[in-house]
Order: structure tokens, then sequence, then C-alpha cells
């Protein structure tokens, strides 16, 4: 694996090797003093393009367990608004002695476009609404953790599927671990007949449902997703409050999916509108999972970019 | 000074003419064709066996970039290019900067290609000022000073009543007019067709369907003005229900392609390679076979190159931020001269495609071996093969996808009036 860029170039064996490895640089994570001096000076970029606190600072931490340093850049007073090209800023931190690149930007395919043009590992933090391979893994990981398998499951992704990379990632990602992926949310915002059989890997192994009802029925794991507004460029939906009504995650809908099946998302979540705030209390909801496990994948993709073992 | 081209495969449309024989020029003048000419007197004698002699080549769809793109290309290496491919008249459409919408910019690009062009120049002005697709151009000024047909290329004019107004208009002045049809309702942000590269590479769509409604209701204008529209670039299958349609109808209009896309298909998009981000876009294997038929049967009958050079700063960038187009002006013959080696088209209906019909929509003379008109004259080895290395292309810009590609026919030697380009 020479970089990390989505999930479609991931092969399963790879998916199943940072698996276990994350799940063994877990343990760090719970000691008085969580670190390890593995990655000792390595320097690590982290750009974000893009406004982002949690996968930020999740790699800032990941590194800095594994004592590598980091420079970070966020979308605010950096060179992005000076009009200098994003190519000719990787490159100046290539110079500075920069080992690996991660990179959070709002065009979709800028990490791919970076590695043309960089010989260093590059890791994609989400581009655009193309892809979020980080997360993908993460949630992997805290299904297999979970449920103690990833095969022969159903998931249940309802929202803005058109527009979130998280679950363009997430339908890939279950399909190749063996699963069945059903998404579900307002039509306009749902894969295009057109674009549907790029998201089936396998005959029957992913359904775009138009009825919230077949997507979750029987669902051994939901995520739910935030309406991806700001990449929507003008007003799609009617309003949130009939989003909520008939798209957001309520408890009447508990008797559908399979009993003790998890409620996962990606964060951050709009309660109220996505998730209704009682199923905070739902006691298969894994959200902080998510999160925690989150360090756990990014130091595991860190090692093995940056050391192969 | 005379000069005998022997023993070529004389192709001319305007005559259907497709035979090995002898084309004498004098003076800059075509004085005729023969089987064999036998002369006496001193000539300039180019042997043509295994060459095909064809009249120059027309484009009905280059983008010059001049006046106000100049770094991507000018005048001067724009028409270069252009006689390296056999173009010998360029048809320019007006999306420069400013854009050719007053006689003023119109008058600029005559008097260049006249001082400073290889090939003859042919401007297209804008339907609406500024290509804003709101107020009509000046088209009778516009005509005097020497713009051939109306474009607002790059852009569809949206508005119905104003598309109709045009067609009325453009009658009184006998000026074409060629439409870039797309329902930008339905792309705005759109990077790549719509369908399995819009979905892998998670970039906004541009659906066939803008095309398809672009193109509806244009033949339905066309129609109700009883005036021709040219539909320029075709790409998707989905059209072309339509145009047999509008044919069967009686519908005036004519209809065209470019190379990529009977050539190329959307997997060239892969990996964000913006050499291949074209407007619109490479489309699916279905489409470039459908194409190919809709050219067998003569519902689409111009293939133009759609030239449209940027540079590095546009394309070596982000793939959502590089701009739309390729290079075409020295692809143009090789990639068409498929068409023949798949048995699609005859080596007539080619020429008549690439010369013939492109003339009959600018209404003007096409290039021909008939007597006493000038020498446009373009020798060409169909079976040459070559690599289009960086060095070939004359263009400013090098943007295309075919860079370091195989190519097979090229063009050997140009005689245009009485200049003789040994290429
Ligand atoms: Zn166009
Ligand atoms: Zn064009």
């Amino acid at each position: 694996m020479k970089n990390l860029l989505d999930v479609e170039s991931l092969s399963k064996e790879e998916i199943e090797d940072l698996l276990l490895l994350a799940e063994n640089l877990k343990e760090i994570l719970s000691r008085p003093i969580p670190k390890v001096p593995t990655l000792r000076g390595k320097l690590i970029a982290l750009l974000f393009y893009e406004p982002s606190t949690r996968t930020r600072f999740s790699f800032e931490r990941a590194a800095k367990i594994l004592s590598a340093d980091t420079l970070t850049f966020t979308a605010k007073g950096t060179s992005i608004e000076k009009g200098e090209s994003l190519l000719d800023t990787v490159k100046n931190l290539e110079a500075l002695g920069t080992n690996l690149f991660v990179i959070r930007h709002p065009l979709c395919g800028v990490p791919h476009f970076l590695a043309k043009y960089i010989n260093l590992p590059i890791i994609n933090a989400g581009d655009g609404t193309h892809a979020h391979p980080t997360q993908a893994l993460l949630d992997l990981m805290t299904v297999k953790e979970k449920l103690g398998t990833l095969s022969d499951l159903k998931v249940a992704i309802i929202g803005d599927i058109k527009h979130s990379r998280v679950a363009h990632s997430d339908i890939l990602a279950f399909q190749k671990m063996g699963s069945v992926v059903y998404v579900s949310g307002p039509g306009f915002l749902l894969p295009e007949p057109k674009e549907e059989e790029y998201f089936r890997l396998k005959p029957h192994s992913f359904k775009v449902c138009y009825n919230l009802k077949t997507a979750l029925e029987n669902a051994d794991i939901v995520i739910a997703l935030r309406i991806q507004k700001e990449r929507h460029g003008k007003a799609l939906l009617p309003s949130f409050q009939e989003y909520h009504e008939f798209f957001g995650l309520k408890p009447q809908h508990l008797g559908w999916i399979k009993e003790g099946a998890l409620l996962m998302h990606p964060g951050p979540i709009n309660w109220g509108v996505e998730l209704d705030p009682e199923l905070e209390k739902y006691p298969f909801q894994v959200i902080l999972d998510q999160v925690e496990n989150g360090v756990a994948m990014r130091m595991a993709i860190l090692l093995r970019l940056l050391s192969g073992d | 000074m005379k000069i005998l081209i022997k023993r070529g495969r004389l192709i001319d449309p305007s005559q259907n003419l497709d035979i090995v024989g002898d084309l004498l020029i004098e003076e800059g003048r075509i004085v005729g064709w023969e089987r064999n000419i036998e002369i006496s007197e001193k000539v300039e004698l180019i042997w043509a066996e295994g060459l095909w002699i064809l009249p120059g080549l027309v484009d009905i769809h280059v983008h010059l970039r001049d006046p106000g793109e100049e770094w991507k290309e000018d005048i001067t290496s724009g028409t270069l290019a252009a006689l390296y491919g056999g173009v010998l008249r360029v048809a320019c459409m007006p999306n420069t900067k400013p854009p050719n919408d007053t006689p003023e910019v119109t008058n600029y690009i005559i008097k260049k290609a006249q001082e400073k062009g290889w090939v003859k120049v042919l401007p297209i002005a804008c339907i609406t000022k500024n290509q804003e697709g709101k107020e009509l151009t000046e088209f009778g000024r516009l005509k005097r000073s020497g713009a051939v047909a109306l474009s607002d290329d790059g852009r569809w004019v949206q508005n119905s009543e104003l598309m109709k107004r045009a067609l009325h208009y453009a009658k009184n002045f006998d000026l074409p007019v060629i439409s870039h049809c797309e329902d930008h309702s339905l792309t705005e942000g759109g990077q790549v067709n719509q369908g399995k590269m819009s979905a892998k590479l998670g970039l906004k769509e541009i659906p066939a369907m803008a095309e398809v409604i672009g193109v509806i209701r244009d033949l339905l204008l066309a129609k109700d003005t009883n005036y021709p529209v040219h539909l320029a670039h075709i790409s998707s299958k989905e059209v072309l229900p339509f145009l047999r349609w509008a044919k069967e109808e009686g519908i005036p209009f004519t209809a065209e392609t470019c190379p990529h896309y009977f050539t190329l298909t959307e997997k060239e998009v892969e990996n964000y390679n913006t050499l291949a981000k074209v407007n619109p876009p490479l489309r699916g294997e279905e489409d470039v076979y459908a194409i190919k038929q809709a050219l067998k049967e003569g519902i689409i009958e111009v293939i133009s190159s759609d030239h449209a050079p940027h540079s590095e700063l546009e394309k070596k960038v982000e793939f959502e931020w590089a701009s739309f187009g390729m290079l075409g002006l020295q692809t143009l013959f090789p990639l068409s001269l498929n068409l023949v080696r798949e048995e699609i088209l005859s080596p007539l209906k080619l020429a008549e495609y690439l010369i013939l019909n492109p003339s009959k929509i600018l209404k003007i003379e096409p290039p021909s071996f008939k007597s006493n008109v000038l020498a446009e004259v373009i020798l060409v080895s169909p079976y040459e093969k070559y690599i289009l290395t960086e060095d070939l292309i004359k263009s400013k810009s090098k943007n295309t996808p075919f860079l370091n590609q195989e190519l097979q026919g090229r063009v050997k030697k140009v005689i245009l009036k009485d200049k003789i380009y040994d290429l």
C-alpha cells in the first residue's frame, strides 16, 4: 500500500490487515501514558482545506501517540487564499522534509491529483463528494468489534447519499467485506439509475430504496447521515422539518431493525434532523466508539504507510 | 509555376471523384485532373503513389483563443496546427476575450489571419451579446465584416423566444446558426458523463439528457421557423432517435460530431485525467458505437475537431478546476480515418464529411479539384503510423489525451495557392 486514496483501490486483504493492526494498536489508547516511539522523527503534514474538527483531531492524536511530528494547515490563513497553487504548497512542504501528507479538500480527486506529482504517501481525509476511506475503515472496525463479523450483514445508510463521501466509501467497504448495503433518503439525494450499477459490487448486494422501511427492515447496522447542505449550492429540500418527519430516524423505527442492531453516525450530528434526540439513549448507538476507533485506525494507516510493518 | 501530382488517389467529394490519376496546378490554381496527364514543359513533379490527394479540410468548429487567451493559442499557432492537420479553412468560435460579438473583433480576426495566419480563417460571431443569452448581436454588421456564421458555443441560448428570434433574423442575412445543445440547468457544476464515472469519481454529472433536451428544442425551433440549425458536437446515443425523427419530418438541420466522441469513452477520465475533460463529456461504449452508426447512416454528416487548446495553467490543476476541452486540429484526420479502416465510411464519404458538408453549411464554395479554383490540396499517407509527440504538436498547448499515443494517417504535403509545404 503506497497511498490511501479511496476504498475502491483497497483489496479485501489490505482492509483485513489494517483492521487487525488497528485492533492491536487500540490497546495503547488505554495505557496511562499512551505514547510509543514508533514514528519518531517522521513529519506528517495535515492539510485541511475544509473545516473539520473531528477528523483533524483524530489524525493529530494518532500521529502524536506514534511520536510523529505534525504540521497542520487549515483553510483559513493558508496560501489557498493567496492563490498559490496547491501543488506548489505541497512541493514546499516536501522540501521541508515531510514524510506523509494527510489531505482534506472540498474538490473531488485532489488527493489523486497530488499522488500523480508527489512521491510521498498521501492519505485522503475526505475529498469533496468523492471518498472518505479512513471513515469507512473505522466504521468497519467498530462493526467488527461490536458484532464480531463483517460478512452477511445488512447495512442501511439513510440520508444524503449523493453528496456524502462517507456513504460512497461505506457502500463499497461493507460490500467488499461480504455484506449488503441498502440506502434510502429523498429521491434526489440517492444514486441515479445510471450510477447505481457502479455501487453494486455483486448482484443484489446494493439496493436503492425509496421506501425507508425497505432499507431499515432487519438491518444489522443503521448509519444516519447529515444533510450536506453546504454541497447543495441551493436549497434542495423543501424543509428540514419534513425531512425529519419522513427520513429522520426515530424511536418508532427501532422495531423495524434487528434486535441489537448498531446505530452509527459519522458526525457532526444534527439532532432533531437526521436523528431524534431520544436515540442518544439507544443502548446500541456506537457513535463515540467510532470516534475512539478512528484514532486506532488512523494509527494503523500511518504505520502501514510510513514503516511498512 | 506548374505543379503536377502524379499517380495519387484523387478524392474530391464535390464531383464524386475517387480515382487514381494526376492533378495539375498552375499559378496557384487547379487546372484539372486526368487519369494521366503528360506534359512536356518544365513542371514541379510530385510522385504520389500510395498517397491520397484531397482538397483541404474545412473545420467548422475550432477555438483559436485569439484575442484574449494567447498563452493557450493564437491565430498564428492555431493555423499552423491546422496546416499540419490538413485543415486549410478554419471556422473559429467566438468565445474569445472579448467575445466576437462586434464587427471590431471580427475585423481583428480577419486582419490578423491575413497577416499572420497560415490558412484561411472564417470567423463565427456570437448569437447574443457577450454570449449572455439576453440580446441579439448585430447580425447584419457582423456579416458585412466577414462573419460566416453565428454561435454562442460553450453556452446554449437558454431562452427559447430569443433563439427563435435569432433564427428568424439569421434568415435576413443567410447566416448559418450553430447550436451548442446543453440544458445548463441540468449540467451546472457538472464535470463528467453521468454514469459509472460520475459515481466512481464522486464528480457532479453531465447527463446525456441535457444534450437531448437542447437538441429537441432546437429542432422544434428549426421546424417552426423553417430555418436550419447546425447541431454542434453530438456526443450521446440518446439524441439519435430524435435526429432520425427530424429527418423523417423534413426538419431543416445538420449535425456534427468530433473524433473524440467516436474514439474515446469516459474511461479516459479515470484517475481524474484532466486531458480527457471535455464538454460535452466523453460518454460510454454504447455511445461511441451509436455515433459511428449515425455517421454511417448519414444522420450525422459533419466531423469537426472542436479544437480547444488549454495550457498547463488550466489543465495541470485540480480536476474540478480544470478547463474543458482538448486539441483536435492535428488529430482530426488520422482519427477520422479510423472510420474508413473500420468500414463505417468510404474514403469519399469521409471527404464529404470533412470538406463538402461543412462548406455547404457555412455557405462557402468548397475546396475542390474543379478547374480554375484556388489550389487547396493536401497529400496524405493513410497508412503511416507515428507517435504524436509534443514536438509534432504545433499548437501552443499540448492538451490532448492522444499525446504520445500512436496515430495512423499523416498529412505529408500541403499545396496552398502557389506554396508547397513539406510536412
Ligand atoms: Zn460547444
Ligand atoms: Zn467548442
